[in-house]
């Protein structure tokens, strides 16, 4: 037995708020992406319920742009903590013409993925759905409430929000809404990563540095894929060493050159680094309003 | 990791954003990107110097309005520790979101503009400060370089805002005067070549200074149930595991507890978080615990120290933030939730609200409407096992919910 528990208060808040979440709600479901910041999650979930397993499933929203490495990930983290994973695609959208891919030099699925993330979150009847998005991400993010709640077409009314005093959380919804829970919104990305390497987590492959194909465009190093990433024909394929600071749609998830070849190389170029972590997110280049626009439209 | 959280209130004009900005530029914690970003816009908009302020201002609709509208939280970090700045408007009508951003800060900084001098809208951050009992208040005196680095000004205003903390009702706060120019970073992360008079610590120097673990009161050991765990697992039958997160003060293994509010007592036999067991658990931990015998405790129980038992009572006296466009009045009934606790209750009476001058002048009311700051009589359907706020802050507090909205629709804190 140990003498004293040390506290860390990131961690004692996220335990804090899974728990509230498994109380107030009926149906909650952990969003899965196979980045770092969810697998961090799953690890709070497990801390938060042990000797317990974790009671939510975990919901993969698939654009089928994926880094091979994550889906191998997480089809092993399901199976060592014995989870319930749902898949769903944005291929099945694209095929039923409910949702129109984009085209030309920037095409990305990113957009996508909110068409089918309500479509699970109605077909399961999720109430509430755990996501590992962080306030020092983007501007967006820095106003959004630990429990955030949505209407029935998943849009957030940024003048509407609950106010949020001590630790208190309202989880109170009426049927149709639901509620988006951010238990690391007070995580910075170096605390992530440090948390990762306390912890020592297992994190997929991608987030280390490796030789890949990559070309230029835009000052920034995107990973070369004929078949998920549009390509012009001078923008040719160079061998390069990189690693992914964040892990989503291969089409809007630049690299960026490294040699950090382990967690303790990671957070050491994180706490050097100076391009904050969405500046390697081609999604929020499109404007400066970008991401606030995609959550009213019930973007996670 | 250490951790502070401030909070930050400050009109449109006093340049709060702008020290914000200054903050996060002269820590390095502006990466290079967001640094385009705002010397893109202040090139748009014609400035000749960076415009930190963008650095803050969030949404699209404030941008546009150039005013912030809610809380937003601001990271930055020294080699230190941490700090999560909650920043909060500063205009009459959103009192609330002053007090949501304080309500979790372990410190605030309240801006003052040099040419203003102490101005009704001072008077109520300060007023919210002392209310919530925020141990650390710093006065920044700001634009400092526009009333040409006078060492009067800055002492009238101290001497001003002086007069607020003898009139205070909390009076366990430390108070600090620094003089500041935000836009040209006196005094912010370096001592100042303009103000040679002046001999404290810049603002950075003395937030670093701040111990965040230091609670001002140490109350008594409260553990409010979230959750029972019962793992459905080999080697696991007979557990029942109690979550939740340790406030007031430290609880230790052999402890005699009191679970309430069934009375039933009992010893703590296991203190654990995840898969480790420890003697003592910290106030502020989520932990588990397990007890020596077998008692029914279910969500929202408490487990106390039995020498320490807290008040039980159904009937409250509290001061009130309402927080909701429909305003509170006398009868109306409201789900309590004091903690993870919830409960029904009803108004009985609103016994008069702060004027809206803040100078601590009561007047006679018969409703409380959004941003209104009041004393308040309730009674619920059940016991509420609660302390004063002024002896634990969490477990002195609740919130009010509207039945039919399902919004937060007040904040209480407990009187004695």
């Amino acid at each position: 037995m140990k003498s004293t528990l040390k506290k860390n208060a990131l961690e004692n808040e996220a335990i804090y708020i899974m728990r509230e979440v498994q109380a107030q709600f009926e149906n909650p479901v952990i969003l899965f992406s196979g980045g770092k910041d969810s697998i961090t999650l799953v690890r709070l979930a497990q801390k938060a319920f042990y000797p317990a397993k974790i009671p939510f499933p975990l919901l993969h929203v698939d654009t089928g742009h994926n880094f091979p490495e994550t889906i191998e990930f997480r089809d092993r983290l399901v199976k060592e903590l014995d989870l319930t994973l749902h898949v769903h695609h944005v291929q099945d959208n694209i095929d039923a013409g409910r949702v129109k891919e984009e085209k030309g030099k920037y095409a990305s699925r990113n957009v996508l993925q909110t068409e089918t993330l309500l479509d699970a979150i109605e077909a399961h009847g999720f109430d509430a759905c755990i996501g590992g998005a962080r306030r020092d991400e983007e501007k967006a993010r820095a106003k959004e409430r630990m429990f955030s709640v949505r209407d029935d077409f998943g849009q957030w009314d940024e003048r509407n929000q609950r106010p949020e005093v001590f630790d208190m959380l309202n989880g109170k919804i009426d049927f149709g809404q639901n509620v988006r829970v951010f238990p690391i919104s007070n995580w910075t990305e170096l605390d992530v990563w440090s948390y990762i390497q306390q912890e020592k987590i297992d994190i997929p492959s991608i987030y280390f540095a490796h030789r890949r194909n990559v070309f230029l465009r835009d000052g920034l190093i995107w990973p070369a894929h004929d078949e998920f990433v549009y390509r012009e024909e001078d923008e040719n394929v160079i061998e390069k060493t990189v690693r992914f600071r964040t892990v989503g749609d291969m089409s809007c998830t630049a690299a960026v050159e490294s040699d950090a070849f382990n967690i303790e190389n990671v957070v050491e170029e994180i706490r050097q680094s100076s391009l904050s972590e969405r500046g390697a997110r081609i999604d929020d280049k499109r404007s400066e309003a970008a991401m606030e626009k995609r959550k009213q439209q019930g973007y996670f | 990791m250490d951790v502070l959280k401030i909070a930050t209130a400050g009109s449109v004009d006093d340049g709060k954003s702008t020290l914000i900005g200054r903050l996060l530029y002269d820590t390095h914690s502006l990466t290079e990107d967001k640094l385009a970003a705002i010397e893109k816009s202040s090139k748009q908009k014609g400035f000749d110097y960076l415009d930190f302020s963008l650095a803050t201002d969030g949404l699209v609709a404030e941008r546009e309005q150039g005013i912030t509208i809610d809380v937003a939280h601001i990271y930055f970090s020294t080699r230190n520790r941490s700090y999560i700045i909650a920043d909060t408007p500063g205009h009459v009508e959103y009192t609330r979101n002053m007090v949501t951003g304080a309500s979790t800060s372990q410190a605030s900084i309240i801006l003052v503009d040099a040419r203003n001098g102490v101005i009704e809208q001072t008077r109520r951050h300060f007023f919210i400060n002392n209310l919530l009992h925020i141990k650390d208040v710093v006065v920044a005196v700001n634009k400092m370089d526009l009333v040409n680095y006078d060492e009067t000004v800055f002492n009238e205003i101290r001497q001003e805002f002086q007069q607020l903390v003898d009139a205070a009702a909390y009076k366990n706060q430390n108070i600090t005067f620094v003089p500041i120019s935000a836009l040209h970073g006196d005094n912010v992360i370096q001592a100042s070549a303009n103000m040679p008079w002046f001999k404290g610590t810049n603002l950075l120097e003395h937030l670093e200074a701040i111990d965040a673990n230091d609670v001002q009161v140490k109350g008594q050991a409260r553990l409010q149930v979230q959750t029972v765990i019962r793992p459905k697992k080999e080697g696991f039958h007979d557990y029942r595991g109690y979550a939740g997160k340790l406030k007031g003060n430290d609880l230790s293994i052999g402890e005699e507890v009191t679970i309430l509010p069934s009375g039933h007592t009992s010893k703590i036999k296991s203190i654990s978080f995840f898969n480790e067991d420890y003697e003592t658990a910290l106030q502020g931990s989520s932990i588990t615990v397990t007890l020596e015998d077998d008692r029914d405790v279910s969500r929202g129980d408490m487990i106390v120290k039995s020498t320490e038992l807290p008040r039980s009572t159904k009937q409250l006296v509290a001061t009130i933030c309402w927080m909701d466009q429909t305003p509170m009045t006398a009868t109306r009934k409201y789900q309590l939730q004091h903690g993870v606790h919830k409960v029904q209750s009803k108004i009985k009476q609103i016994t008069h609200k702060i004027t809206a001058d803040f100078s601590g002048d009561l007047e006679r009311t018969e409703t409380l409407t959004m941003n209104d700051l009041g004393e308040v009589k309730i009674q619920t359907n059940r016991p509420v096992h609660c302390d004063a706020f002024e002896v634990n802050k969490e477990n002195g507090s609740f919130i009010l919910i509207d039945p039919q909205s399902n919004t937060t629709a007040g904040v209480g804190f407990i009187h004695t």
